[in-house]
Parts: C-alpha cells; sequence; structure tokens
C-alpha cells in the first residue's frame, strides 16, 4: 500500500511543476450554411513555481478528436472475375476527426507507455475490440482506416508544427474541414519530457449546427413526416414554376 | 460557394450541384428517364453519403419529372389512362421490391446484387436499343416505311382497354405486369425505373415514342414522391438542401430537355438514349471488373 502511494506521488510530483494555461481562438465552432471548414488557433503558456528543468527539453502536443462512431472496414477481394466485398470489419469506435499537432517528430515527444497510458497516437484511438474474430488480419484493416481518413484530412499527424518558444509559450493551428459531424471535440494539450507525459490540459470544442441548418436538421428528426411532406412540395413548387417561367419566356 | 448540407453533414460546392441537377434535367426531358440512374453515381463521386444520396435523388427526380409532365401535358404527349394502369402495377411492385430488397440485406452482397442489376439491365436494354434504333434509321434512310401495330399475342389478352392518346386497344395485363416488373427493379435499385419503363413501353406495348416519354414521367413522380416519404420517415436521408440545389438545376434543365427533345426524331433520341445507357453499364462493368486502387472501403457501421 505505502509502495502504491509512493508511485502515485511520484507520478503526480511532475505534473504540479509544469501547468499549461491554453487558450483557444474559439472554444465554439458554428456550422451554417456557408460552413466551409474552420481553423482553430490554439495558443498557451506554461506555468511553473521552479525554474526550468534543464535536462531535457520540454516537448507539446495537441489533439483534437471528434466524437467517437462505429464504423465497418471493408475490403475487395477478386471472386469470380469481379472485385467483391468480401471482408469486413467491425471497429467499436474510432474518431470521426482527429488532428494531433506536436512540437517535434513524434519519436521525440512520447513514448510508447505513456502513448498507451494517454492514447494520443492515431491506431491508439481506434478501438477494435472482438476483431480478431471477424477477420484474419486486424491490423491491416485498422491500416487502411487511417490511411484513407489521412487521405481525407480527417485525420491528421502535424509534426513539428507546434510553435514553442523558450519553453514557455507555444501556439498551433489545427484545421477542421468542412464535413465536420455535430458534437463535443476534446481538446488536449500534453507537455512531455524525454518522451515522458509532465503534465496533461483537457478542454472541449462545441461543434454545433446552427441556424437554418439547426431548424432543418431538428425537423428531420422530430417530425420526420412535415419534412417528407415539405420536400415534396417543394419539389413540385419548383417543377411547376421552372415550367411556367418557361412558358413565359417563349410567349413572351 | 461552399454549402453545407445539414443531413448529409459535408460542405460542398453549391454551383457543382446546380449544374450536375441541370445536366441530369436535359436528360429527364429529352429522354422520359428519371435521370437517378446516372445522378445518384455521381453524387457517391462527390462525397455524398450512399444512403442520403439515393433518397435525396428521389425528391429531386419528382420536381424535375413534374416540370417535364407538364411540359409534356401541354403538348398532349401523355396517355394518361397508361400512365394510371402502370402506376397501379409500380405501386404493387415498389411495394413488393422493398420486400425483396430487405431479404437481400439480410443475407449480405445486397451492393454487389444492385450492382450485377444495373449492368445486366443497362446491357440488355442499351444494346437492343442500340440495334434496333440503328436499323430503324437505315429503313428510314432507304424509304422504307416502318412497320407499325404489329399483331402478336399480346393482342389476344382479355381486359381489353383503349388507350386514345397512344392509339393502342390491348389488354391491361401487360402494362399492369411491366408496371410491377419495373417497381420491384426501382426499388431494388433505388431509382424511378424510367430507363427501364421506357423501353419496355416502346417494345413491350408498342406505344410511340413520343408519347412514351411523358406518360414514363407522370408515374416516375408518383413512384419517386412515394419514396421520398418512405426514406424521409423511416431513414432520415433526405436532405432538403441538397434536393433544392439539384433540382433548381433540374428542373431549368427538363424544360431545355423537352424542347430538344421535340426537335430529334424518335429513332434519334432511341439511339442516344442507348449510347447514354450503354456508356453507364459499361462504367459500372469496368468498376467490378478492374482492381481497385484503394481495395479497403469505410461505411458507417450497420449502413451499407
Amino acid at each position: 500500500m505505502r509502495g502504491l502511494l509512493l508511485i502515485l506521488l511520484l507520478l503526480a510530483a511532475p505534473l504540479r511543476a509544469e501547468e499549461v494555461v491554453l487558450g483557444l481562438s474559439q472554444d465554439e465552432v458554428s456550422i451554417s450554411t456557408n460552413f466551409d471548414g474552420s481553423e482553430i488557433v490554439i495558443y498557451g503558456g506554461i506555468k511553473r513555481e521552479a525554474p526550468i528543468p534543464q535536462d531535457q527539453p520540454l516537448q507539446v502536443i495537441v489533439t483534437i478528436a471528434g466524437p467517437q462512431e462505429p464504423i465497418t472496414v471493408r475490403r475487395k477481394d477478386r471472386v469470380a472475375g469481379i472485385w467483391v466485398n468480401t471482408d469486413a470489419m467491425d471497429v467499436s469506435a474510432a474518431p470521426s476527426f482527429y488532428a494531433i499537432a506536436t512540437s517535434a517528430p513524434w519519436g521525440e515527444v512520447l513514448n510508447e507507455a505513456d502513448d498507451l497510458r494517454h492514447n494520443v497516437s492515431i491506431p491508439r484511438r481506434i478501438r477494435s475490440i472482438g476483431a480478431w474474430s471477424q477477420v484474419a488480419n486486424p491490423q491491416e484493416f485498422i491500416d487502411a482506416l487511417v490511411r484513407i481518413c489521412m487521405d481525407n484530412g480527417l485525420y491528421v499527424l502535424a509534426e513539428g508544427a507546434v510553435d514553442l518558444r523558450e519553453s514557455t509559450l507555444f501556439n498551433t493551428a489545427i484545421r477542421m474541414p468542412a464535413n465536420l459531424t455535430e458534437g463535443e471535440y476534446a481538446t488536449r494539450v500534453f507537455l512531455t519530457r524525454g518522451g515522458k507525459v509532465v503534465s496533461k490540459y483537457e478542454t472541449s470544442i462545441d461543434v454545433r449546427k446552427v441556424g437554418l441548418e439547426r431548424w432543418l436538421f431538428n425537423l428531420s428528426r422530430q417530425q420526420p413526416l412535415v419534412y417528407g411532406l415539405l420536400s415534396l412540395a417543394i419539389a413540385i413548387a419548383a417543377g411547376w414554376g421552372a415550367s411556367a417561367a418557361f412558358r413565359l419566356l417563349r410567349s413572351g | 460557394m461552399q454549402i453545407y448540407l445539414p443531413i448529409a453533414e459535408v460542405s460542398v460546392n453549391a454551383f457543382l450541384l446546380l449544374g450536375l441537377g441541370g445536366m441530369v434535367g436535359v436528360l429527364s426531358g429529352m429522354f422520359g428517364v428519371g435521370g437517378g440512374f446516372l445522378m445518384t453515381p455521381l453524387l457517391f463521386f462527390i462525397g455524398i453519403p450512399p444512403a442520403v444520396a439515393v433518397a435525396t435523388e428521389a425528391n429531386q427526380i419528382v420536381a424535375s419529372s413534374f416540370s417535364g409532365v407538364l411540359a409534356h401535358l401541354r403538348r398532349k404527349t401523355v396517355d394518361l389512362k397508361m400512365g394510371t394502369v402502370l402506376l397501379v402495377g409500380g405501386l404493387i411492385g415498389a411495394a413488393l421490391g422493398v420486400g425483396v430488397f430487405n431479404y437481400l440485406k439480410s443475407l449480405g452482397q445486397v451492393d454487389l446484387l444492385v450492382k450485377l442489376c444495373y449492368v445486366v439491365f443497362l446491357g440488355v436494354i442499351g444494346s437492343l436499343m442500340f440495334v434496333e434504333s440503328l436499323n430503324a434509321i437505315r429503313k428510314t434512310r432507304a424509304g422504307v416505311a416502318p412497320k407499325r401495330k404489329k399483331h402478336n399475342w399480346i393482342h389476344g389478352l382479355p381486359f381489353k382497354m383503349r388507350f386514345r392518346t397512344s392509339g393502342l386497344y390491348i389488354s391491361v395485363i401487360p402494362p399492369i405486369i411491366v408496371g410491377v416488373l419495373v417497381g420491384i427493379l426501382a426499388a431494388i435499385m433505388g431509382v424511378g425505373g424510367g430507363f427501364i419503363m421506357v423501353p419496355a413501353m416502346i417494345y413491350l406495348l408498342g406505344m410511340p415514342t413520343k408519347v412514351v416519354v411523358g406518360t414514363s414521367l407522370f408515374q416516375i413522380i408518383f413512384v419517386t414522391g412515394f419514396t421520398t416519404l418512405l426514406h424521409a420517415t423511416t431513414n432520415y436521408t433526405v436532405d432538403i438542401v441538397l434536393a433544392v440545389l439539384l433540382l433548381i438545376g433540374g428542373v431549368v434543365g427538363a424544360q431545355i430537355g423537352t424542347v430538344i427533345g421535340a426537335k430529334l426524331k424518335a429513332e434519334q433520341l432511341r439511339i442516344l438514349l442507348a449510347i447514354m445507357v450503354l456508356a453507364v453499364c459499361g462504367k459500372l462493368a469496368l468498376d467490378l471488373l478492374i482492381q481497385p486502387s484503394e481495395l479497403f472501403s469505410i461505411g458507417s457501421a450497420g449502413g451499407h
């Protein structure tokens, strides 16, 4: 018991030595009709009571994660000459968006053990419980998921994108794409020394539809029949309107 | 100009959607096809989730078909009686088709079946029409009067009805069967079914090409309207903003298409439709045969 307490104290002690004071350019993202992605500037300082430890350089990792959702990854294979989805793996939870910005190359900012503890790197955010029972090599499917999301700009690993000055002030900008889903985007800042996390700060960015977008979305969920009839009415009105306009154009 | 779609949850270029809607609308007005078989793959391509694309496309087809039908009604090229008979069959078929679709979904591989359906039907219909209209054009050039009103077994069936606009006196059984079959296919393939309905009316029922287009549009309005409501209330996948952008382009295009269609000869109209159907078929067949550059794909869990 005393040994456990000691370990806890040792773990807790460095966390208090250096603390993050964080600022965000915006703590909510409003999705309006003309929403075209958003760039969030994350800046902050490091508060300390003691002089800056000189043994190892301080590094900063900033992450923004969208809501976790279940995803199915499918693989095509050739069957009787045509390409067909043959294998599928259900990923129980993967972030809809995940961006990491670091102040140095990945290998220098975080070690395996602390990555495992804090779930920082992209593969760590993907939960695939029971994957082994579905396909022979789940790693291949997870790699494909990461690759496709990175190609689409949904997963970002920006090494060296955090600008750190005098081991005290840092800032970075994270670009959020246009195809965002609604929800709480967990924002985390880690301070590391020699690959070990020495301090951690968490907050969240609220991504919400507003105005017309909000109204239409709510209507479609709460009164689907009204929404459906509204869609049809618009379609019929537009069809009639165009027809009438063309008749006027030709006769006039 | 980027527009964020509230249901699809993606941001797309508004002018791109207007253009796509317009292009498909022209085809719709010219050939009497809803254009779903062209538009749905195009929407997938620009990143709209498949479920939203299929449902919203149905809504857009309602608009362009309605616009097209009004133009045809003025020209008196809609056989309302025949359209109603086909519609009765179509709605029965759609209900059956939804059942078949859900059964296949429970077996898995429904995507593949839909694609194979497309390739087979588009391929067969496209080639038949192409050959037939080519022959018709050759005959007209050679100065041989085209043979009309062939009598075959279809004319021996009971429950005869007079379809004045089409100039037909045939049994209601073939139109109902055509309606049911098209309805089933439409529900499985997620389209209005115009590209199957139009050739079926020309070749199976012997209706004049000019009447076929308006009549096909007439029944498509109801089938796709029904589908829109079904999707909106069960899957919540109709995106009204996407639909509005597509249908603004679509209704204008449909009016232009009707004008172009009226200027072309029936054989030319048929051969153009055949070429288009074959092109889509070829594209889908290539997708199945050529090794894709990315073997993996991502889908939301449970969806297709």
